[in-house]
């Protein structure tokens, strides 16, 4: 598919950055709001679809893009293991305490850390499920983006992609 | 069995499926079948959600914090549903997908698009 | 604790953890080097199948009913109750779930032995071994699940991944539109089995099969929404394991899979049978005087989809030309095997008479569904060895290839006999269980059975004859197939040949746990090394010298009064065919396996015809025969049960 005209090039430029970011929110408060990786992972997909319709369907290389499904699955499944340390498979084995990033406890009770402002706590306090969401999340945009550009290659080209 | 919709929403789950049914057994277009298997996943997804409403005692969710922290409880409706509901939407992307690429090859290896010429195995 | 402790407390997660850690390394592994992404592969399944044995071995021999729990992100075993705010996804493995689990890894590690050459010439290995590996775990998944919606999870994956792996030989338009009805036929199932599970959930707000099970025991008289939903997951988990009349999308998808895929495409279909097993017998066998009634009607509908299963599978795969379509015909006949037993067994469970000869039938359609496993994945991999060399799937134009493939032809005689129930292969064992009991049952039932295996037998005999036998064809490649597809065939072939001398000892320490996890009734069959049904007796090992002592004897009687020095004369060199003398123009003779019972075939015109015109090729009355069903099963669950 050959790219479309400048304007469409231009707001896509623009638009971007902010739902980029919008999908990296969702995945990434997934733990805390409703959302998570598959969610985020769509909406960022939807960024990807938009510079395939965009700028071509040769952007994005398979292979990188296949790599990273293959990356975010194993994490995802590598965490899971790790929590066999000091429970069952996918124990959360940093809950309670943001030891992932700072090395503090969280008070069990009111759930904040000492010497943070409120609610900072939550945000760090879903242990592994961030992480989780995160993988998820790579997994997702990688396949919905190979998806859209194996079945996008045949509707448009009427063949096969590379 | 109530909601906030009344009975609304259980009304709709059955004419989706119904819906979604009606086009699989009488159109004969594949992207139409699949498109009915879409319409049934809907109506599947619709009544999971509405299961949420209205399983008894409503819990409140374990992520909510406000009632240890000494505020008033809040109602929330069950996130297990809305759990169940995300997983089956993922798995109907992944049918959706699968059932339409496959649609996609047939007709590039055969140009068929009804289920009246879909039938070269048989008997 | 020690370490085997410790190794058996994690191993429910393991078994299933490790092959999707498997599966998602592979593709990455592939692009380094495509040896060493099938060792991996190869490897993942390995460990797979010894964890799998560790632990069968210690759920087998504590008497299968005592239920090993594993709750996923969890400290300790202890399942939360509704109320703790905590939702835990849960795996439960008792004797059933470890002897279904013992035969995915099984049929998984052949089917990937065989597949190391079987898929050289093809492109997207990586992807293949990978959905294998995945394949494995969604089917572990599923037997080991115990909660409801990880159930239709793992339902739903194996389906998908199966579907994919369908189209591995994507230059074959058909394998596409077999896939597609797999497809359509397993995700409108599995939207159904949702909505039931939905329902079961709107009611009692459980998804854990126990705690749904003791809630649906405590009632005091049974709800409406209890039959819907067993009635629709019934129906839904028949489709999956292939009961006619929701079997159509089945051999569609069997024959155009590779060989390796069809193999496990069997065990898949037994995952079904084992959740439609663990539905009625567990989910509602907690209270059997309030589910008696609907116990019995689910009984007598798993009996009457087994008798047509056995029936139509068989009478459809005599007409078969394509090799691998035929075969999956008898794979469907052969369910309506394990569903005549499991369904007698039910029945009679329901009745209150079950040490009677209930239990022999139940143990008779859970032993089937091992040996089953075994002798169809044989199968199936012969049947892709034989495509493999011959290079077409139409038994008319093949021939003469036991010539050079003599081990090939060997395992198909070991598969063919036990598939027909030709003692002393495991295939009697199993069924000799089944026909004892249900003759008891009912006289009509237990003769159409015999009468099926008869069938079967002879259309094995066709595909021998068509395959095997015969003049080499031109265009045939010689030689035998590579080593690592005869090591896959082996071990399936081993593991017949084994259990077929000793019966009654695999039906003690694998079956009767099975049986005792699903029923609670805590018999054994026999402790000797003679299955005892009640009436009969049935002894391999006795069989074996029997037969043995009879050859020699007909050999000495040959040797000392036959009479010595017999040639043919040119009368006895005369080619016959149908009994009539042949004209010979220089061609070899050969009789198309298609013809080989045409009579049979024409004299029952009046069945065939209908029938043939029943698996018309269009999806919509493919979903409309499902539909169909589904109302009916509703219909008896709701009008015949109190």
């Amino acid at each position: 598919m050959k790219p479309m005209s400048s304007v469409v090039r231009t707001i896509t430029k623009l638009l971007l950055g902010p739902i980029f970011l919008f999908g990296a929110y969702i995945i990434l408060h997934g733990h805390l709001t409703p959302g998570g990786g598959f969610q985020g992972g769509a909406i960022i997909a939807t960024v990807m679809t938009l510079v395939l319709i965009a700028f071509g369907t040769r952007v994005w290389k398979k292979n990188i893009l296949s790599f990273i499904e293959s990356t975010g699955l194993l994490a995802f499944v590598g965490l899971g293991f790790l929590g066999l340390g000091s429970g069952f498979f996918l124990f959360n084995f940093l809950a309670g305490s943001d030891s992932l990033f700072f090395g503090k406890v969280i008070e069990p009770v009111t759930g904040e850390f000492a010497g943070w402002p409120a609610n900072s706590a939550p945000l760090l306090s879903g242990g592994t499920v961030p992480l989780l969401n995160l993988f998820v999340g790579m997994e997702v945009v990688a396949a919905l983006t190979l998806i859209i550009i194996t079945m996008g290659l045949f509707a448009f080209d009427g063949k096969e992609g590379e | 069995m109530t909601t906030a919709l009344g009975e609304l929403p259980y009304i709709t789950v059955i004419a989706l499926l119904a819906i979604g049914l009606y086009i699989i057994l009488v159109k004969k277009n594949l992207i139409k079948i699949a498109m009915g298997i879409v319409i049934m996943e809907a109506g599947a997804n619709l009544f999971l959600i509405t299961l949420a409403f209205n399983s008894g005692d409503r819990l409140s969710a374990p992520v909510f914090t406000s009632q240890i922290m000494g505020g008033t409880p809040a109602t929330y409706s069950l996130p297990t549903p809305h759990a169940l509901t995300l997983t089956s939407i993922v798995i109907g992307l992944a049918t959706t997908a699968l059932l339409l690429s496959f649609i996609m090859q047939a007709y590039k290896k055969h140009k068929v698009t009804s289920t009246d010429e879909f039938r070269r195995l048989r008997g | 604790m020690t370490f085997y402790n410790h190794l058996i407390e994690q191993a429910p997660a393991m078994v299933v953890a490790i092959p999707l850690l498997f599966a998602f390394a592979t593709p990455l592994l592939f692009k380094f080097s495509a040896k060493f992404g099938k060792f991996w592969a190869l490897l993942g399944v390995f460990a797979t199948t010894v964890l799998m044995y560790v632990l069968a071995w210690d759920v087998l021999s504590e008497g299968g009913d005592v239920v090993n729990t594993y709750i996923f992100g969890a400290e300790n075993t202890q399942l939360p109750l509704p109320g703790d705010n905590v939702v835990r996804i849960s795996f439960a493995v008792d004797g059933m779930s470890a002897f279904m689990g013992l035969i995915m890894v099984t049929v998984s590690l052949a089917a990937i032995i065989y597949s190391i050459s079987f898929v050289k010439k093809y492109t997207g290995n990586a992807k293949f071994f990978a959905l294998m590996l995945l394949v494995l775990a969604a089917n572990i998944g599923m037997v080991f699940t115990g909660d409801l919606f990880n159930l239709f999870v793992w339902f739903e994956v194996s389906s998908i991944a199966l579907c994919g792996l369908t189209v591995f030989r994507s230059e074959r338009g058909e394998a596409f539109e077999g896939a597609a009805k797999y497809l359509i036929y397993s995700t409108i199932a599995g939207l159904i089995l949702l909505f039931s599970v939905g329902l079961l959930y709107g009611q009692y707000g459980h998804l854990n099969i126990k705690f749904l099970s003791e809630a649906i025991g405590g009632n005091a008289e049974l709800l409406m929404v209890d039959k819907v939903a067993l009635g629709l997951m019934m129906t839904v988990f028949a489709l999956k394991a292939g009961a006619v009349p929701m079997h159509m999308a089945t051999p569609d998808a069997y024959s155009e899979a590779p060989a390796p895929v069809t193999a496990i495409f069997v065990t898949a279909s037994q995952a079904g049978l084992y959740a439609m097993f663990r539905m009625v017998f567990t989910l509602y066998g907690s209270n059997i005087h309030l589910t008696i009634d609907l116990l019995h009607a689910a009984g007598w509908i798993v009996i009457i989809l087994g008798v047509v299963s056995m029936f139509v599978g068989v009478t459809m795969a005599l007409v078969q030309k394509d090799i691998k379509r035929l075969m999956a015909y008898h794979a469907i006949s052969q369910t309506g095997y394990m569903l005549l037993g499991v369904g007698v067994g039910m029945a009679v469970y329901a009745t209150g008479g079950f040490d009677e000869f209930g239990r022999t039938a139940m143990t008779g359609g859970i032993f089937h569904i091992f040996n089953h496993a075994m002798y169809k994945g044989l199968l199936f991999l012969t049947a892709g060895a034989i495509i493999y060399k011959a290079g077409t799937r139409d038994l008319n134009k093949m021939g003469g290839l036991g010539r050079d493939m003599k081990l090939t032809a060997l395992f198909f005689i070991i598969g063919a006999l036990a598939i027909s129930g030709i003692p002393p292969m495991n295939g009697f064992a199993s069924k000799f269980l089944i026909y004892e009991s249900v003759f008891k049952f009912n006289p009509i039932i237990g003769a159409i059975a015999m009468l099926v295996s008869l069938l079967t037998l002879a259309s094995f005999v066709k595909v021998f004859y068509s395959a095997f036998m015969g003049p080499r064809m031109k265009e045939m490649a010689r030689g035998e197939v590579p080593a690592p597809m005869l090591m896959g065939m082996a071990v399936l072939a081993g593991i017949i040949l084994v259990f077929s001398m000793a019966p009654s000892l695999v039906v003690r320490s694998l079956v009767d746990p099975a049986v005792n996890a699903l029923t609670g009734d805590g018999g054994t069959t026999s402790t000797s090394l003679t299955l005892f049904t009640g009436h009969g007796a049935w002894n391999a090992v006795v069989f074996m010298g029997a037969m043995i002592s009879a050859t020699i004897i007909a050999v000495m009687i040959r040797s000392f009064f036959g009479k010595k020095g017999m040639t043919p004369r040119e009368e006895g060199k005369k080619p016959y065919l149908f009994g009539n003398p042949t004209e010979i123009d220089g061609r070899p003779i050969v009789v198309p396996g298609s013809n080989l019972y045409w009579g049979f075939t024409k004299a029952l015109d009046r069945y065939y015809k209908p029938v043939e015109k029943f698996h018309s090729g269009i999806i919509n009355e493919y979903v409309f025969w499902f539909v169909s069903t589904l109302v009916l099963v509703l219909l008896v669950m709701l009008a015949w049960v109190r």
